[in-house]
């Protein structure tokens, strides 16, 4: 296990019993071996050690999850059926997951090296919650009865748009599932996900559960594998509707124009972020503090909205900057069984390197190492966190995600150089404001170009609550009703109307 | 035990046992403060079921208190909608438990067909809560476009404490349709079931305490209009009344609110819909649904389709079928499977009904079929026809409220129009065609709030349902229903060097 980096002694936990139930792929409605044989390793990151073999899907498993996908949206009752009874599947489906929660938030851990304790409480039930939130959309889903301007009469069908391919991450294995699977469900399309090679298992297990539910065979279906491989199979067919993608800028560009090259399939991505937290002199400082830490070092740095862009107004920076150091050596790095741990390991291998190798640009580049900058212990992915002042805009640690837990300090002095820099970058998905004043609030939030604007608070997703990014960090809403508009193609009925008492 | 129509012997039902007769207020089941009873009667028999607490002004006071504590200063509103949702869900679940029950009390206290209120009644209303439960986490306001440097945007509020005056003729899914939204919204409530039928209710009310509704969210008050009723909308710390009932009473109700506090009021009233059925309708199909229109729930539905109008080409035929069928209709003990119309629910409205069917014979109508009540015991009457009816006979101008058809000959498209909307009500309409454009002519050209194409009766939770002219305002089921237990607050404030406007 990975030790800490601030030297408290770590107290005794339990590992719960690890075992993992389904690494097949699932297609209309059951568990099979990849057509090829073929098998990956899934690593523990906590170890690096091999905790499964995973079924491998390709092409060939892609097309026949399509088929069954395309069957069941043709054919089968879950598009026939109504709203309601939809719904009620889908309750039944989130009442299963309350019911195994230890289970699913077990496996979370040992792929993505995510928090056990965090995926219990928060995770797992974000997830039942999510779907019961579209569970109960399903019946009001409303298109309109349109204004015409002549003897005509109008209105809109919403409709599912089909065969939905889903292609997940693997820093929110179980959110990420439910963000892309709930709606398009709700909404009556059927789907094939794809998660990432790195957190495969989890996915499966939900798809196990989704059948006990009662959702009919080829409605979800999982093929696991690899992006050039399976994901390019799911983005790039001629028979999915829609893709929806969540994941890095860089395998973004490539969905969207594997869909432009094959069908003209619409596309939503969810890509990532280089998100500004902007720090005013009227702040709290220890508030403040405590919020910087808490924006960029959970989920060990693992997430698109991260903070890791810290604007600190001068008035206040200096106090910041220590209280900062201090607060990080509280932050402690260890296995994420460890209900008193806040960071466990980077996902894997290459996630782990990546964010060293930035480490080393950023002081290479000039920045001044405040704290951490080097990985924990002897096994596993650990890093410890790391936090750079004295940073400029142009800097490669300022403009590239990292995805791991660097802060980079910055101090600012005026509310228009707060808004010049934060909007400095190419992505747009996310920015927090502490303040208390009405104005700055106001102005600063109406100026940010990101998707979601978090005043005096980060991470307040909510499931009622539109999520998604502008400019290069995508486009599209995850949660809240327009997320539903993703699955949904609208339909105009136009037909004469003749004598109408009214127009 | 009556018999119905057509001679048969139908068995009686055991009684369910009576649980629950005390008033509901804050989380108690209490007497009233006067400890005065009232009787409720079996309809079958017209035997006392049950003696029930009887409400006047100071049990609706202590209601409204509770209800208004439970507002200001209780968990309810200040959950979020998803806890509250949750809440209404586990409450759903547990009627669900207790559906023979409910259907039965239902079956005694107003006549109710049992299998039907097993199989549809309170299943429907279990749905209707499960629709609210999941639209409480999804009730928007909006971010406004101003013309001036301002922000504004809209808050969703709930209104406050909520009367609910509810009908006999559906006592679960009157309770229902209003406490659903009501509560989803985060409103407490007070209601004044019927006098008729106050015992599903009380039920309710345990239910809703088991399923964690906190004290004074829901509470329930019993007894008669004039007193308890009057109490209730005539409150000055209630805010807004929702009722489903006799125009005659929507009148009074909406005036006690104009005279108290200028609460507001919805108000779902009386119908005399029209079914209009044109000559290329299929035969059968039309005299099953006109049929059903008009006896359904022994024509005690405030949508019943009383006036059939049948076009010239079809109507010889529609006339010889649809006596045969309404000779089909068995009348009898509402927990006889076999029987499709029980009893009406009280000696008031039976001897109303029969008085109406007099009213019909004197104004020189032609008597089809039926006329007269059936068996010895209890308050049954025949599925009644009427033909050659005229629009001003006080049959074809009044509402029943009983198994009586007017039937009515028509030639053209612009008759039929021009007849369906003459009366003052304007509920529903049903429209009996193939043809795309009679359809859609006729269901912009008749006044009503529902207008049902080649069925009737087609009731649904996101349907909004509501009337026009003087069968009422404000609208049951879907999203629109929530709107009535909210208020808009507009929020502004002025913004400085925004880059958009």
């Amino acid at each position: 296990m990975g030790s800490e980096t601030n030297g408290k002694v770590q107290e005794g936990f339990e590992i719960p019993e690890i075992n993992i139930k389904f690494t097949q792929l699932f297609i209309d409605g059951h568990f099979v071996d990849a057509l090829s044989g073929k098998t990956f390793e899934t690593r523990d990151p906590r170890t690096g050690e091999v905790v499964a073999r995973v079924a491998e899907g390709d092409k060939a498993d892609v097309d026949l999850a399509v088929k069954a996908a395309r069957k069941a949206f043709d054919h089968s009752p879950w598009p026939r059926m109504s709203g309601y009874e939809r719904g009620r599947i889908m309750m039944k489906f989130a009442d299963l997951i309350d019911q195994h929660i230890e289970e699913l938030a077990i496996l979370d851990t040992i792929n993505a090296g995510k928090l056990f304790k965090i995926g219990k409480l928060i995770d797992i039930p974000g997830a039942s919650q999510l779907l019961r939130y579209y569970a109960g959309a399903a019946d009001k889903i409303h298109g309109e009865t349109l204004k015409l301007s002549r003897e005509l009469q109008g209105y809109t069908l919403k409709e599912p748009i089909g065969v939905v391919g889903h292609i997940i991450p693997w820093n929110y294995p179980t959110t990420m599932f439910f963000f892309k699977v709930s709606p398009a469900l709700a909404a009556g399309c059927t789907m094939v996900v794809k998660p990432a090679e790195q957190s495969p298992l989890s996915a499966l297990y939900y798809a196990h559960l989704a059948k006990e539910a009662g959702i009919p065979d080829g409605v979800l279906n999982i093929v696991t594998g690899f992006g050039p491989t399976a994901g390019s199979a799911v983005a790039s067919h001629m028979d999915i509707d829609k893709v929806s993608f969540t994941g890095s800028t860089e395998v973004g560009r490539l969905v969207m124009e594997a869909a432009a090259k094959s069908n003209l399939k619409s596309v939503s991505l969810e890509l990532g972020g280089k998100s500004p937290l902007i720090i005013f002199d009227d702040a709290d400082v220890d508030m403040a503090v405590n919020l910087a830490q808490f924006a960029i070092f959970t989920n060990k740095g693992e997430i698109c909205v991260a903070g890791s862009r810290v604007y600190v107004q001068e008035g206040i920076y200096d106090q910041f900057v220590r209280k900062a150091a201090e607060t990080a050596k509280n932050w402690t790095v260890g296995d994420p069984f460890n209900p008193n741990i806040h960071q466990g390991p980077q996902v894997d291998k290459a996630q782990f390197e990546k964010v060293l190798k930035y480490i080393e640009i950023g002081k290479q580049e000039g920045a001044t190492l405040l704290t951490g900058g080097k990985a924990c212990g002897d096994k596993g992915y650990y890093v410890e966190p790391t936090i750079f002042t004295d940073v400029k805009d142009d800097m490669r640690i300022v403009q590239e995600e990292i995805f791991g837990p660097v802060m980079s300090l910055m101090k600012f002095k005026t509310i228009e150089e707060a808004i010049e820099k934060a909007n400095n970058t190419k992505y747009g998905l996310a920015a927090g404001i502490v303040t208390n004043d009405l104005n700055t609030t106001n102005r600063v939030s109406r100026s940010i170009r990101a998707g979601v604007i978090w005043v005096n608070c980060y991470f307040a997703f909510d499931t009622d609550c539109p999520f998604g990014g502008f400019k290069m960090s995508g486009f599209g809403k995850d949660m809240g009703l327009d997320a539903l508009d993703k699955y949904l193609h609208s339909k105009s009925v136009v037909t004469p109307i003749y004598n109408s008492p009214w127009l | 035990m009556a018999e119905n129509g057509n001679g048969s012997v139908k068995e009686g039902f055991k009684i369910p046992e009576i649980k629950y007769t005390k008033l509901f207020i804050n989380g108690e089941f209490v007497d009233a403060a006067s400890g005065k009873l009232f009787e409720t009667r079996d309809p079958r028999t017209g035997d006392v079921i049950a003696n029930v607490a009887e409400a006047d002004k100071v049990d609706v006071d202590l209601a409204v208190k509770a209800a208004r504590e439970a507002f200001d200063h209780g968990p309810w509103p200040r959950m979020s909608g998803y806890e509250r949702g949750r809440i209404l869900y586990k409450y759903a679940d547990l009627i669900e438990q207790h559906i023979e029950e409910l259907a039965a009390i239902d079956g005694i206290d107003a006549g109710k067909l049992f299998e039907f209120g097993k199989a549809v009644d309170i299943p429907g209303a279990v749905r209707m809560l499960r629709y609210y439960a999941s639209a409480a986490d999804k009730i928007h306001g909006e971010t406004l476009k101003l013309t001036g440097q301002h922000q504004g945007y809209t808050l969703k509020e709930p209104i406050g404490v909520v009367g609910v005056i509810i009908p006999w003729n559906f006592p679960s899914m009157m309770f229902f349709l209003k406490v659903s939204p009501a509560l989803a919204a985060g409103c407490t409530v007070v209601v004044k079931p019927a006098e008729q039928t106050p015992l599903s209710a009380l039920f309710y009310a345990k239910l809703a305490k088991e399923a964690g509704i906190p004290d004074g969210a829901l509470n329930v008050v019993n007894g008669f209009g004039p007193t308890a009723g009057a109490a209730l909308t005539s409150h000055m710390d209630v805010d807004n009344i929702s009722f489903t009932g006799s125009p005659e009473i929507g009148r009074v109700i909406m005036q006690s609110a104009a005279t108290s506090n200028l609460k507001t009021v919805s108000l779902e009233l009386g119908g005399k819909s029209p079914f209009i059925i044109f000559d290329d309708a299929n035969l059968d199909m039309a005299v099953g649904l006109a049929s059903a229109a008009v006896f359904f729930n022994k024509g005690e539905i405030c949508v019943a389709g009383s006036r059939v109008y049948v076009q010239e080409g079809i109507y010889d035929e529609f006339v010889k079928r649809v006596i045969e069928v309404a000779k089909g209709w068995v009348v009898g003990d509402p927990f006889d499977p076999k029987v499709n119309m029980g009893p009406q629910v009280d000696k008031v409205q039976y001897e109303r009904v029969l008085k109406y069917i007099e009213y019909g014979k004197r104004d020189g109508a032609t008597l089809l079929t039926g006329g007269k009540p059936c068996g010895d015991k209890g308050y049954y009457i025949e599925p009644t026809i009427f033909a050659d009816v005229k629009e001003d006979m006080k049959i074809a101008k009044d509402e029943i409220f009983g198994p009586v058809m007017s039937l009515i000959k028509f030639k053209t498209i612009e008759e039929a129009i021009e007849r369906a909307n003459c009366t003052k009500y304007g509920l529903a309409a049903g429209i009996l065609t193939n043809d795309i454009n009679i359809a859609n002519r006729v269901s912009r050209s008749v006044r009503a709030g529902t207008v049902w194409i080649n069925c009737y009766f087609v009731f649904d939770a996101d349907a909004p349902f509501g009337g026009y002219k003087m069968s009422g305002f404000g609208r049951d089921q879907g999203m629109n229903a929530i709107e009535k237990y909210l208020q808009v607050k507009s929020v502004i404030t002025p913004i400085y060097n925004s880059p958009w406007l």
